[in-house]
């Protein structure tokens, strides 16, 4: 028995014009071409929203970079779906943003990088991005709309909280999402480089302690822990196959946006029902309740709590992914974690140059493991 | 940490343009929507919310609960309590 799925993330495309080096979207983007089209998407849709769908998200990559986001967005809404828009806030104008809003859009998530041009442009690898950020997120607000700023931490700009949320403040953000970064795809390859000192960590969170108890209801603060620093494991997804229903570019439909490099058969919409996906895809039932899982999770009495952690985590560092998320202090690989958050203590340590989530690095990382395919 | 609220009988409360009030029927329920998350509202919540159109005040709020709910015990005191959180939570605003 499955639960209806709650949230429908629809990847509408990996192309983006930005460069964060801490994306979690796969390494592979380069080789990932064949976009769904609009009759696809409206379809993928209908059938989530059947199923008792009630949040959609637009994401990417880049979700303005596709031509056809206004009509997505109308079909969307008109199902009756609150939509959200994901976005770099690159590619976006006044009158987008008023076309969106005729179109039924009810919410934009603008990402930022930093709180200042400077390191924001950096990291986004684009020098016009933060005043093109700042202009958007002002008139996101000018019409109306509740707006959510994303900032991804890590240990570049994660001791700058508070110019962060004086900035947010400022914009009149409904909501502040001070994600931390978790550490996938490209965020996982760059991994040395953005994990914060426990001291870092420390420091922030106390400073949004304080902007809660000054903001109360007016603005409200979401952190994201980098689960790094627990000692179990995130409740990934809230369970796999419960909530959350990713569909990718190229319409693989997955458990969360991070499974594809799983060795499992994912379905393509393009092949099954949303239906049949959700309820019968083996990708969807493999874990699944509790069946799946080995010593020490099989007999753990934690084991509904965090139902065993991140099964992308478990593989990515252990190479198995019915092992426990090594997040978890009993697990026997949690010294993978521990090795790292180890280092990210040293404030001398040499540091590599970070990795820019674009093409040609793409290329040339597949290049370089051996040129498989996705 | 929450703004408290004094209610008036003359207000005239409508759902916050950031919440989206709805009915579910794959949870049978009304729900209030907002950026990435949904509240399920139970019953008495449900009822009293979707009289929240902006159109009336709310002692036409409760004078219209106790016609469709004559048997309800406490029902004035109850709406009050509940508005009084919806209007803390800002999912109501008043005119």
């Amino acid at each position: 028995m499955s639960t209806p799925p709650f949230w429908l993330l629809a990847e509408l495309t990996y192309r983006c014009p930005l460069q964060c080096p801490y994306c979690s979207n796969p390494i592979e983007i380069s080789q990932i071409k064949d976009e769904l089209d609009t009759e696809t998407w409206f379809r993928v849709m209908a059938e989530a929203r059947k199923l008792g769908a009630v949040q959609l998200g637009f994401s990417g990559g880049e979700p303005l970079v596709r031509d056809d986001l206004i009509e997505l967005v109308a079909e969307g809404r008109q199902l009756g779906y609150y939509t959200n828009l994901i976005t770099s806030g690159i590619g976006m104008s006044a009158a987008k943003i008023a076309a969106l809003k005729e179109a039924g859009l009810d919410h934009i998530q603008v990402s930022f990088q930093a709180s200042d041009a400077e390191l924001n442009d950096f990291f986004a690898g684009s020098k016009k991005a933060f005043a093109q950020k700042i202009a958007m997120a002002k008139e996101i607000k000018r019409q109306g709309y509740p707006m959510v700023l994303n900032f991804v931490l890590h240990r570049q700009n994660i001791d700058h909280v508070d110019r962060i949320l004086d900035l947010s403040a400022e914009l009149q953000a409904d909501y502040v999402e001070l994600a931390n970064t978790q550490y996938y795809g490209w965020a996982f390859h760059n991994r040395e480089q953005l994990l914060p000192s426990r001291q870092q960590l420390q420091d922030a969170e106390a400073v949004v302690q304080y902007y809660r108890e000054k903001f109360g209801e007016r603005m409200k603060i979401i952190f994201v822990v980098p689960d790094y620093y627990e000692n179990r494991p995130k409740r990934c997804m809230n369970g796999w196959g419960n909530i959350f229903l990713t569909i990718t570019p190229d319409g693989t439909a997955l458990p969360c946006h991070s499974a594809r490099q799983l060795p499992l058969q994912f379905p393509n919409v393009r092949d099954w029902s949303i239906a049949d996906i959700w309820r019968d895809s083996p990708g969807f039932n493999w874990f699944r309740g509790d069946t799946w899982m080995r010593e020490p999770c099989r007999t753990c009495p934690e084991k509904e709590k965090d139902l065993g952690g991140c099964r992308c985590q478990a593989f990515m560092l252990t190479g198995d992914a019915s092992n426990a998320d090594p997040v978890c202090d009993k697990s026997p690989h949690h010294q993978r974690i521990s090795e790292v958050v180890a280092k990210a203590q040293l404030t001398d340590g040499r540091i590599q140059p970070l990795l820019f989530r674009n093409w040609q690095n793409s290329k040339e990382l597949i290049a370089s493991r051996g040129g498989e395919e996705v | 940490m929450t703004d408290s609220v004094s209610l008036q009988m003359g207000w005239i409360p409508h759902i916050n343009a950031h919440f989206r009030l709805q009915w579910e029927d794959a949870q049978q329920a009304y729900v209030l929507l907002y950026p990435e998350g949904m509240i399920k509202l139970n019953f008495s919540g449900g009822e009293i919310l979707s009289l929240c159109d902006g159109d009336i005040t709310i002692q036409d709020i409760i004078d219209e609960l106790k016609r469709r709910f004559p048997e309800a015990e406490n029902l004035e005191q109850d709406v009050l309590e509940f508005l009084s959180v919806a209007f803390e939570k800002r999912w109501l605003v008043h005119d």
